[in-house]
């Protein structure tokens, strides 16, 4: 009995450590914009009263208002296009199955452990021919068909009634009528998740943007914290300022939808 | 005859849903991923480029820098991912008790790091680890340590620093994949076991593991793409240069810096990244060996 009271009470321990240490960054990031970066990086872990300083600072060395329109466009327009056109052809794959159809699909689940970085240099190569560097056209276009997103739809369609398919062919509808006004409302919770995944995806991207998006005026909240934290003495309380900033919409996606995101992130593996 | 035409309707319609994706598809990364294949075997700089055979795999042999950024990911990939996954699949195996207390409190808060963007997460952690840091001075005042660690300038701290980093970034991911699979474990099995008087570790390590086992594989593979394109964190924790002194330098930042940050020197640089390519290839082949030598008859 005392054993198994002990073991419980490591579990509980073990947990709460976890959990600590997971929400800290969190604590640490908020409390962070109201201290100034002396406090900072002195460890003090309460509240300051510099976050009007750090937040006057921030505004005026981040053109807040176009940098954050610049990653929401990015991320509502890569989003929806992803959405589309993925969609599309997991439902294609799936309802319309043919060999070569399935060799395609194979062959595309085996690109998928393609790292980005082997298309790196042919992408920037091409974008900078067809002179689209520093375009949100270049950021958005190689995301929108995504081999990840194509398979999410593959899967989860599986469990689409097919009997609605049929009901509504024998109605007269065409197939992307079916697609529209059928498929598209049964799966609404299906998109739902999708759209997390590609929206923290595209706000969150890194690597690709800084490729392309070369002028201040372009650059997306995430390339811009990363440029004031690479300074060679860091204004952490204008930093933390903003990570609060770019971290609120995804954090607030998060607790409105936490069971959408976790159905999201487990669709692929059901 | 009839139904032949039906079916050629619905061949053609198969392929008008998915032609807008293979066509991005095959623009933007077929296309590219072929191309640096043939890049990989150019040698020259900017856009000067002439066929080079094997050239740049033999100057990936005498380069320093990219067998201490081969080094640096391997050390990432060996350490991180098997204390990311043992990590994981504890927390979900204590969370899945259904007699535990404050379950989803303790659910929410080890998976709430995957909601940051790693750029963020990175920038946080670089201020906690800073040399008078919080960090430092809880270990010191814990009497952990007996001075500051140079978390961003020692070689061998840095290293662990983003080695901790990416396993408090992604293990509620992982964990949250194992905590769905358990659920589908049927608990008859787990009763059986304790009538039968089998220990608690036996039941996990002969039970658990091997039901969870397409999962594991699932996440370590996932996890080893991951680490092998190491980027963002690195990139943001050393201003970009994979210090101190290269011993952070993954591959892909030494991609990146090849490209546009040196003389650029496109194959040179197509060739490391089919050095990832292979790297992710052998090692997910080695991982499908190894979860199916452990199949239980």
């Amino acid at each position: 009995m005392t054993l198994a009271l002990v073991r419980r009470g490591i579990v509980y321990l073990l947990l709460s450590i976890a959990a600590f240490v997971s929400i800290f960054p969190f604590y640490w990031m908020v409390v962070g914009a109201s201290n100034t970066s002396a406090d900072i990086i002195r460890g003090k872990t309460s509240l300051g009263s510099a976050l009007l300083t750090n937040a006057t600072a921030f505004f005026t060395q981040v053109d807040a208002v176009r940098i954050f329109w610049n990653s929401g466009v990015i991320a509502v327009v890569a989003t929806v296009l992803t959405l589309a056109i993925s969609s599309l052809a997991g439902y294609g794959f799936e309802m319309f199955r043919s060999r070569v159809r399935e060799r395609i699909f194979g062959f595309l689940l085996l690109l998928l452990s393609v790292p980005f970085a082997a298309m790196m240099v042919p992408l920037f190569v091409m974008f900078s021919q067809a002179k689209l560097v520093n375009t949100f056209a270049a950021v958005i276009l190689p995301t929108v068909a995504s081999i990840f997103i194509i398979f999410y739809f593959r899967q989860t369609t599986k469990a689409f009634p097919t009997e609605l398919r049929d009901a509504a062919k024998i109605d007269g509808l065409k197939e992307w009528q079916i697609f529209l006004f059928v498929y598209l409302p049964v799966m609404r919770s299906t998109y739902a998740a999708a759209t997390i995944i590609v929206f923290m995806a595209n706000w969150n991207n890194y690597l690709w943007p800084l490729v392309v998006l070369q002028t201040a005026e372009n650059k997306t909240i995430t390339l811009i914290l990363s440029g004031l934290t690479a300074a060679y003495t860091p204004d952490y309380g204008l930093i933390l300022f903003g990570t609060v900033l770019a971290t609120l919409p995804t954090i607030l996606i998060f607790f409105l939808l936490q069971r959408r995101f976790v159905e999201g992130m487990l669709g692929a593996v059901k | 005859m009839a139904q032949a035409r039906l079916a050629r309707r619905e061949h053609i319609t198969g392929w008008a849903f998915i032609a807008p994706a293979l066509i991005l598809l095959g623009l933007f990364m077929i296309y590219p991923i072929v191309w640096s294949l043939w890049m990989s075997f150019q040698v020259g700089k900017g856009m000067n480029l002439s066929f080079g055979g094997f050239a740049n795999i033999v100057r990936l042999t005498k380069d320093p820098v990219f067998l201490r950024a081969l080094g640096n990911t391997f050390t990432f990939f060996i350490f991180q991912v098997p204390i990311m996954i043992v990590l994981a699949l504890l927390f979900a195996v204590a969370l899945n008790d259904a007699t535990l207390k404050f379950r989803g409190f303790f659910r929410t808060a080890i998976f709430l790091p995957c909601a940051t963007s790693l750029i963020a997460y990175s920038t946080v952690f670089k201020s906690m680890f800073a040399i008078d840091g919080v960090v430092n001075q809880t270990l010191m005042a814990l009497h952990i340590i007996g001075g500051p660690i140079s978390w961003l300038g020692d070689p061998f701290w840095a290293k662990v620093l983003i080695i901790m980093a990416i396993t408090w970034r992604w293990t509620g991911y992982n964990m949250i994949f194992y905590l769905a699979a358990l659920q589908n474990i049927d608990r008859s099995i787990y009763e059986a076991a304790r009538i039968d008087g089998v220990p608690a570790w036996a039941r996990f390590w002969y039970i658990t593991i091997p039901m969870l086992k397409p999962v594991i594989l699932f996440t370590t593979v996932i996890s080893t793409i991951g680490t092998l394109q190491l980027f963002d964190e690195v990139a943001n924790l050393t201003a970009g240069t994979g210090g101190p002194s290269d011993s952070t330098l993954t591959l892909s930042l030494y991609i990146y810096n090849l490209t546009f940050k040196f003389m650029p020197s496109f194959g040179y640089s197509a060739t490391v990244s089919w050095v990832i390519v292979v790297l992710v290839g052998i090692l997910s082949f080695l991982q499908f060996l190894v979860a199916r030598d452990r199949k239980p008859s």
